[in-house]
């Protein structure tokens, strides 16, 4: 089968003057399409490093990483901006909105300042993720009107609605609390099977891990299971 | 853009008291540039008003060399009547002209017949004079303009010689080739001294003085200009040299010469002494603009570190995280400006209304217009805009630059 996300033995160190830390080490995977994967590991295991390889947001120092069929070690700041903005999207521990945007205003940024999709096609792809997420009726909202777990969905939201084929979330439910952690889940889970988006965590959370259909475990940068559930 | 906009004006909202200080010090200083450009403007106007309307008019015209002996008012060295016929035809010509005067000026000694004193006397035609320099009747402070036989005396001279209004006097003088002549005259008036090379100078008309220098054809020491617009010196100088070319002397250099006021006054260098503060103050408007607003964007960015990196992350192009925060510079620059010009100019107002006077030589109670005019408010503004805007150019890169990586970590 085709890979979504491919690596071969990629490495990363960062070069901190006098010490050079290897966060990754000859690390290799595949990720299917439509998949549900997380990397799990302990803080500083480099999952979290991985997780910025594959979201374009880093590169790595050796190796090869093809995220699309697009080889990604290749590209310059321009070209992997441009690449996330089309192919994929962002779920953060801090939920990371805009504090100046309504709910509304934060799903539809990216359609505008990413895609700049047209007024009435924003309106109806937001508000299909609102009701999506069950947010419809807070859409005017400010971010600080609303709880952790809202922003959470608001964030899911976000990062749906330039309609990747992956989306990242690093930590997801970090800053939740234990029922609205797994309601996050569902809905990620419920969003996975009904559009066929890829998601791939980072996490340690054990309500993540035992949701997932693929994990990673890594440890001092490299992977040591990888399993199907 | 809109939605570019619409961030910038919330991130400026939500930091109020920090967005109200800022504009409130650009404001403070677009204030003080209007108020001063407009009191600084008004006096420069009125100066430069007294001069040219009571003594100099706004060009004058001599024979080359004249104006270098100024002080020793050489009789040698007037325009004589052929030159004159081609003078009067050029400027009769000329429609930025209002009018001109012809005079003689000469040096002379002044007495009551008890007391006798030295004299520099400008001989003019009163109604010529009346047009040119018309603040002339304004500074006699006692008595009339004068007739044919009658002299305006500089008060500091009737105080010496204890003279008094229809009192006599005689001026003796010594004509072009040496020989000295005299002649009677009813005191006309006595006219305040005005600030200035000329300030201190008696009057009497043209044709006495043609009689006492026992000059047999038409000759005058200058010819002063009065425009109608002050502000066409420049091209009107250069029209008439062009026009006057041809008035050449035997070894084919030009005859004559053409001043504006400004050279023939000291008073000039206060002009520009003023227009050089002026330049001052907008220079510390500038600064006060520039450091205001790359402080405060520094600081914005730093703050918001981690909303840059998720912008993004997003996918959000480097070129637009830049427009946001040159827009956020900018409408502090626009706010700023605007709440200054609209205070600025109700400031002026209220000054005006105050109606202040103030003394210029020996001249009182002038009274101080400040006045301000809407392009110089526009060209304050659009500065204060563009500083603006240079001024957030640096934090507004150095956002842009940010790997988002790095940025989201914080």
């Amino acid at each position: 089968m085709e890979c979504l996300v491919q690596a071969k033995n990629i490495n990363k160190i960062y070069d901190l003057g006098e010490i050079k830390v290897e966060a990754l080490k000859e690390v290799s995977f595949c990720i299917n399409k439509s998949s549900f994967v997380a990397f799990i590991g302990p803080s500083g295991s480099g999952k979290s490093t991985l997780l910025n390889l594959i979201g374009c947001l880093d590169r790595p120092t050796t190796g090869e990483l093809t995220v699309l069929e697009q080889d990604v070690s290749s590209l310059s700041g321009k070209e992997r901006t441009t690449f996330r903005g089309n192919n994929l999207g962002f779920i953060f521990q801090d939920f990371n909105l805009i504090p100046v945007l309504t709910v509304f205003e934060n799903i539809e940024y990216p359609l505008i300042m990413v895609q700049n999709i047209e007024k009435s096609k924003r309106k109806a792809i937001v508000m299909e993720l609102l009701d999506q997420v069950g947010l419809a009726d807070q859409k005017n909202k400010m971010p600080n009107q609303i709880s952790g777990g809202q922003k959470q969905r608001v964030a899911i939201a976000r990062s749906l609605s330039t309609s990747p084929k992956i989306v990242l979330a690093d930590e997801p439910t970090a800053n939740l609390d234990h029922d609205t952690a797994y309601k996050i889940i569902d809905l990620i889970r419920k969003i996975k099977d009904e559009k066929g988006t890829s998601f791939i965590f980072s996490t340690h959370d054990p309500k993540i891990v035992n949701e997932v259909d693929v994990k990673f475990t890594i440890e001092d940068g490299k992977i040591v299971t990888g399993e199907n559930k | 853009m809109i939605t570019i906009m619409r961030i910038a004006f919330n991130n400026l909202y939500r930091q109020k008291r920090r967005t109200f200080l800022t504009v409130a010090i650009i404001a403070f200083g677009v204030i003080s540039v209007l108020l001063f450009s407009a009191i600084a403007g008004s006096f420069k106007g009125m100066m430069i008003g007294q001069i040219t309307d009571s003594m100099l008019g706004h060009i004058q015209i001599h024979r080359k060399g004249y104006v270098e002996s100024l002080d020793n008012m050489p009789l040698n060295l007037t325009i004589n009547k052929k030159q004159l016929a081609k003078i009067t035809e050029v400027l009769d010509k000329n429609k930025f002209i209002e009018g001109y005067s012809f005079r003689i000026l000469l040096g002379g000694m002044l007495s009551n017949y008890v007391e006798t004193t030295n004299i520099k006397l400008a001989a003019i035609n009163p109604e010529q004079a009346k047009v040119v320099i018309p603040l002339l009747s304004g500074r006699i402070k006692e008595g009339k303009m004068l007739k044919k036989g009658e002299i305006l005396l500089p008060d500091l001279v009737t105080r010496g010689l204890k003279l008094k209004i229809g009192g006599e006097v005689v001026i003796i003088a010594n004509n072009a080739d040496g020989s000295v002549n005299g002649q009677g005259f009813k005191i006309a008036g006595i006219v305040d001294s005005a600030v200035g090379p000329s300030g201190k100078y008696g009057y009497i008309h043209i044709d006495d003085a043609r009689t006492i220098l026992r000059m047999n054809e038409v000759q005058v020491s200058e010819i002063a200009i009065r425009l109608k617009n002050i502000d066409k010196i420049q091209p009107v100088i250069k029209k008439l040299k062009k026009a006057l070319a041809s008035l050449k002397n035997k070894s084919g250099k030009p005859m004559i010469e053409i001043h504006p006021w400004m050279k023939l006054t000291p008073f000039f260098n206060i002009a520009k002494m003023i227009d050089m503060m002026a330049l001052f103050i907008k220079i510390i408007l500038v600064t006060i603009v520039l450091i205001s607003i790359m402080n405060v964007m520094i600081m914005a960015v730093y703050e918001r570190v981690k909303e840059i990196g998720t912008m993004s992350a997003i996918g959000t192009p480097a070129s637009r995280i830049r427009t946001l925060f040159i827009t956020e510079g900018l409408f502090l620059g626009i706010i700023g400006a605007i709440s200054g010009a609209v205070i600025g100019t109700i400031v002026i107002w209220g000054v005006k209304a105050m109606k202040f006077t103030v003394s210029f030589g020996r001249t009182d109670n002038i009274l101080l217009t400040p006045n301000v005019t809407m392009g110089e408010i526009g060209a304050i503004s659009l500065i204060v805009m563009l500083i603006s805007v240079i001024a957030v150019l640096e934090p507004a890169i150095k956002a842009s630059r940010l790997e988002p990586v790095e940025a989201l970590r914080q």
